[in-house]
């Protein structure tokens, strides 16, 4: 084993002097206190080494051992990873004990003492690859596809999978033997490096399909596709985590990883609490049940942060070979940008824009690259669904962090301090955001027919309207109320509806905070035609007194359960207010 | 610790910094040169860098510099109650050394699945927090305001009046008045043995204030956590703390980042505000803070930063309407009033102060429209009386009164301006809680 000596230490910089050849990204171990530290390789100057500490460095003395371990940062794969709280490093957090974490702690990722009904799936004589499914077991709920290692390099010939039964997970499922004959032993355990893909399918298409969120102003306005990916920036307090915490209750995903990067403990402390007594609106099973969280929050080690991203993206990758639906959420992939930032500065590298390490646009792009729908080798599918939030500097999203990611990232969901200021939530700009997958065609088909013939036409014509009415709203504010056509209030009305009943939606409403694609196709369509209905008023004043009283009734709808007595009574009201301003037209006109 | 390790060989002084060659010195630990306090900041095979907190006057290349051989420490037992200390954890009282356990003054983080909710209403009787930004004991949230504005002031109210076992103040350029002004505040509310301060005012150096958040989450946390008390921590002026920040990362030639502050500067506040905490023991630690302001720019890398890390924050403003200082609701906001919301307090609560809020803003445009020149329709004018006596009634920071009676008050108000369809309140509450009876003004 290759080892060396601790030279220098600037916070969780560490110089070590090595003894023989070093690899860039190695992780090494660091002997301090009776504790081994991890640090990753970040430097290699020859003998001379820079290494970022996963750990705070006041146990460290100069002169200190240091083990190389030859190998780059690696999570255990296997079953058991659902329902698991890790830290940034794969820690199951739950199995430390103590109340604080103590420099140097660790506990094991997976339970080696669980018993896991294991069923074959590959026989004996097949000839499989990476990937391939071997069996499954039962994992709360999922079906847990035990694969052929990803790290297996050509094709191999099943020699045996054992019988069904129940197994622990470092039991021998599987032999197989490579086509030089040598045989390889399979666990239900993997290791992967989380800096590298999962590559194992056979393709990778253009997301097509809506990934239904519950929110309307995603869904209907601006969907996101399976396979698809997003970004969220917005100045701090404007919804950033309730509107991805909405998203990781209401979204019809399979699996759902939840990476809490350099942000609050008590945000976690909340899905802690929160997700096991919800109930998934697919399978009516605790939401806990299919999430793992990744939290490594603002006051744990800041060289983990980015760790714990590549942590996340990996497992979701996992279960996409296993043909599943995984949506990952990432809160605040600032975070980590961050803490690139900071190790640059210590390295006393040439910085980039606002003294972000240079290559921070490529790494943003690597990353989002990683989402995506494949195709398996059995012509199975599977996706990765991934929305990061971002936090730019004082708001302003001319930064690097939220320019990279724009670059890649499909759909903007952008947050206005404005929107938030009025609590008008989730404060989503209608303007600003887009979501590029409207302009697939293949996304088109599949809404035309799974939605509604027109639904993306539908779908942007409701945009032009909200466009003509903030148009409207600055000549207004321009030229006065009354130097204006009342057409003018008209149009800006319209637009105050569409905004007020479709999206605008109360997170903390139980009814309110998930709305089904059915009740959004009605609620769109329904808000279409009075929007394109011919209005006719005397004098302004009158547009807005009737607006508010059709916005108040379209609100109460939202609060109510949908089809339900109470619904239809609103309902009612609505086609009264519609029908009595018609008859009034018809009477005047 | 085993034998004194002492050197004489400086070789490199700058105002905040000096460096030597030194053998065995540990990142974080602390050193005295001419007996002053300096912490060692980077080591590099023997070249040991330290930061002086007194500054460097007087430290020459043959001063003397000695290693203790562990970081920053307090000394903490139950003594500490009714103490004042400066940033090293010293009396500056008078009164005796302090004994106890020597206690490193950065302490590990704790595990986030041994965190309990905090849920626990933490009321103080100004509606504009009660009411509208609801704080919660282990949340922490600082009060965002003009140097003009009288935060100390209110930041002492707040603590007057809020329930807790334990005060900790941990001043940093403080002013001498405002040091004796809290000083006399808690003296004359009798409160003396409940608070711990830790005081760095403008006459010491500024870099002790570097310790002093440490030093009052150290003392929480010994009294959340091995006396499971609640303890409130006050940290005035956290703007005052990054400065000096600054000071050290320049003088270590660091590339800064936005506003001449230091790349860290985020991880660095959120080691001090995420020590705040409910413990499931039921001990916590509630950090309210000052960021004071340049001219109410809040997308300055301090505030921004902070803002990013706290639960919210509370907008101090002059309003000259009324000619009272409010909480404004706008910029204003309390992230963990959803856990006691409607579920401490009574269920019309987010409906009233989201009804009040939605229409102070429509006052806001209508009073932009005004200021354009242009001629306010009838419902422009209601919004605005109304404004005036919601900033009057419920948002100036000198109202004193119960939740109960603060969501009464705001019934009120929107009867007395708005018609039922205009305020936009879930039907069910509305039948519950407007009173038909009662005709409206306009
Ligand atoms: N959809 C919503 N409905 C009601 N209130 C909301 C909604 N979204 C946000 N809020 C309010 O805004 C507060 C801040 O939201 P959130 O914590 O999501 O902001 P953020 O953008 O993540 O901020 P930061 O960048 O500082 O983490 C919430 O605590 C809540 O009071
Ligand atoms: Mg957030």
């Amino acid at each position: 084993m290759n080892t060396g000596k601790v030279t220098g230490v600037i916070s969780n910089l560490i110089f070590i002097e090595a003894v023989a050849a070093v690899t860039q990204n190695e992780i090494c171990f660091i002997h301090a206190e009776n504790k081994k530290l991890m640090a990753e390789v970040i430097k290699v100057e020859g003998s001379k080494i820079s290494a970022q500490l996963f750990e705070m460095s006041m146990t460290i003395k100069m002169g200190s051992q240091v083990d190389f371990t030859g190998k780059m940062l690696e999570i255990e794969l296997g079953p058991g990873i659902l329902s698991k709280k890790y830290d940034g490093l794969q820690n199951d957090l739950t199995k430390m004990s103590g109340l604080f974490i103590e420099i140097g702690q660790t506990s094991a990722a997976l339970d080696s003492d669980i018993y896991y009904k294991f069923t074959p799936i590959g026989k004996a004589g097949e000839t499989v690859k990476a990937g391939d499914w071997l069996g499954s077991v039962k994992e709360n709920w999922i079906d847990h596809k035990i694969m052929v290692p990803f790290a297996l390099k050509g094709t191999y010939i099943i020699e045996s999978v054992v019988e069904e039964g129940d197994y622990l997970i470092h039991d021998i499922v599987a032999v197989l033997t490579s086509e030089n004959g040598e045989k390889t032993e399979v666990s239900m355990v993997q290791k992967w490096a989380v800096k590298r893909t999962i590559d194992t399918y056979k393709q990778k298409i253009r997301p097509n399909k809506i990934l239904q969120t519950g929110l309307r102003v995603i869904d209907t306005l601006n969907p996101i596709a399976e396979g698809g990916t997003g970004y969220i920036p917005g100045p701090f307090g404007t919804g950033k985590t309730v509107l991805q915490q909405a998203i990781a209750k209401n979204t019809k995903a399979d699996v759902l990883i939840n990476v809490a990067c350099g942000e609050r403990a008590n945000e976690v402390v909340e899905i802690f609490t929160e997700f096991p007594k919800l109930t998934d609106p697919d399978t009516g099973r605790s939401l806990d049940e299919k999430t793992t969280i990744i939290c490594n929050t603002s006051n744990m080690p800041v060289a983990a942060r980015e760790a714990s991203v590549y942590v996340g993206m990996t497992i979701a990758e996992y279960y996409r070979a296993m043909g599943l639906k995984v949506l990952i959420l990432a809160d605040s992939t600032s975070r980590w940008a961050q803490a690139l930032r900071e190790m640059s500065n210590r390295m006393e590298e040439l910085p980039g824009q606002d003294a972000f390490p240079v290559e921070l646009p490529a790494v943003i792009a690597n990353f989002y690259s990683r989402a995506g729908t494949t195709q398996l080798n059995n012509d199975e599918w599977g996706s990765v669904t991934f929305i990061g939030t971002v936090s730019p500097a004082g708001g302003n999203f001319k930064e690097p962090v939220t320019e990279s990611t724009g670059k890649v990232a499909r759909c903007f969901y952008a947050l206005s301090q404005k929107r938030a200021d009025a609590k008008r939530y989730p404060a989503i700009d209608p303007m600003a955001s887009y979501s590029k997958y409207l302009d697939y065609p293949e996304f088109v088909e599949n809404a035309d027919s799974n939605i509604q013939k027109g639904w993306v036409t539908q779908v942007k014509r409701c945009k032009d309207l909200i466009r003509n009415g903030l148009e409207a709203r600055d000549q207004i504010s321009i030229l006065g109320d009354d130097a204006v056509p009342v057409d003018y209030h008209v149009l800006f009305w319209i637009s105050e509806m569409i905004d007020f009943a479709l999206i605008q939606q109360d997170s903390f409403d139980d009814l309110d905070m998930k709305t089904p694609l059915k009740r959004q196709q009605y609620m769109l369509n329904k808000l279409m035609d009075i929007g394109e209905t011919e209005f006719h008023f005397d004098e302004f004043a009158e547009v807005a007194t009737f607006f508010k009283q059709v916005i108040n009734v379209l609100k109460q709808m939202n609060y109510s359960a949908f089809d339900s007595a109470q619904f239809k009574k609103h309902e009612k009201e609505l086609n009264k207010l519609l029908q009595d301003n018609k008859e009034k037209t018809l009477i005047e006109s | 610790m085993g034998f004194k390790r002492i050197y004489t060989r400086i070789s490199n002084i700058t105002k905040a910094t000096c460096t030597l060659k030194a053998e065995g010195a540990r990142y974080g630990e602390l050193a005295r040169i001419n007996g002053m306090p300096a912490q060692v900041i980077s080591v590099i095979g023997e070249n040991v860098t330290l930061q002086v907190f007194a500054g460097t006057e007087g430290v020459s290349s043959e001063s003397e510099v000695v290693f203790t051989g562990s970081q920053p420490l307090l000394n903490v037992s139950d003594l500490l109650a009714g103490r004042f200390l400066n940033g090293y954890g010293e009396p500056i009282d008078g009164g005796p050394e302090l004994h106890g356990e020597a206690r490193a003054i950065k302490g590990s983080a704790v595990n986030p699945i041994k965190r309990s909710k905090p849920s626990t209403l933490l009321a103080t009787g100004i509606a504009g927090i009660d009411l509208n930004n609801t704080l919660v004991t282990g949340q922490k949230i600082p009060f965002f305001a003009n140097a003009d504005q009288p935060y100390n002031q209110v930041l002492a109210e707040v603590a007057m009046r809020a329930e807790a076992d334990k005060i900790i103040l941990g001043g940093m350029g403080l002013s001498n008045d405002d040091y004796l002004f809290f000083k006399n505040t808690f003296t004359n509310a009798g409160v003396l043995n409940k608070i711990v301060c830790f005081i760095n005012t403008s006459e010491n150096p500024p870099l002790e204030r570097l310790l002093i958040p440490d030093m009052a989450c150290t003392a929480a946390e010994y009294f959340a956590n091995d006396k499971k008390q609640k303890v409130l921590v006050l940290l005035t002026d956290m703007t005052l703390y990054a400065d000096a920040l600054a000071i050290v990362a320049n003088k270590m030639d660091q590339i800064p980042s936005k506003d001449s502050m230091p790349g860290s500067l985020y991880s660095d506040l959120a080691s001090i505000y995420e020590k705040s905490v409910q413990f499931a023991h039921g001990g916590s630690i509630t950090i309210i803070g000052v960021t004071t302001l340049s001219e109410g720019d809040i997308t300055h890398a301090i505030p921004d930063n902070t803002g990013y890390i706290t639960e919210g924050q509370l907008f101090l403003k002059q309003d000259t309407d009324i000619g009272k200082v409010i909480v404004d609701p706008f910029r204003s906001l309390s992230r963990l009033k959803q856990n006691v919301i409607a579920k401490k307090t009574r269920e019309d609560h987010p409906q009233v102060m989201n009804a009040l809020v939605r229409l102070y803003a429509d006052a806001k445009d209508a009073k932009t429209k005004k200021e354009n020149g242009f001629d306010l329709n009838e419902y422009d004018k209601r919004c605005l009386e109304f404004a005036k006596d919601y900033s009057r009634r419920l948002l100036a920071v000198d109202v004193n009164m119960s939740i109960d009676q603060m969501l009464d008050t705001g019934w009120e108000l929107l009867q007395n301006y708005f018609k039922k369809f205009e305020v936009g309140i879930k039907e069910e509450i509305m039948n519950k809680y407007w009173n038909d009876d009662r005709t409206i003004k306009a």
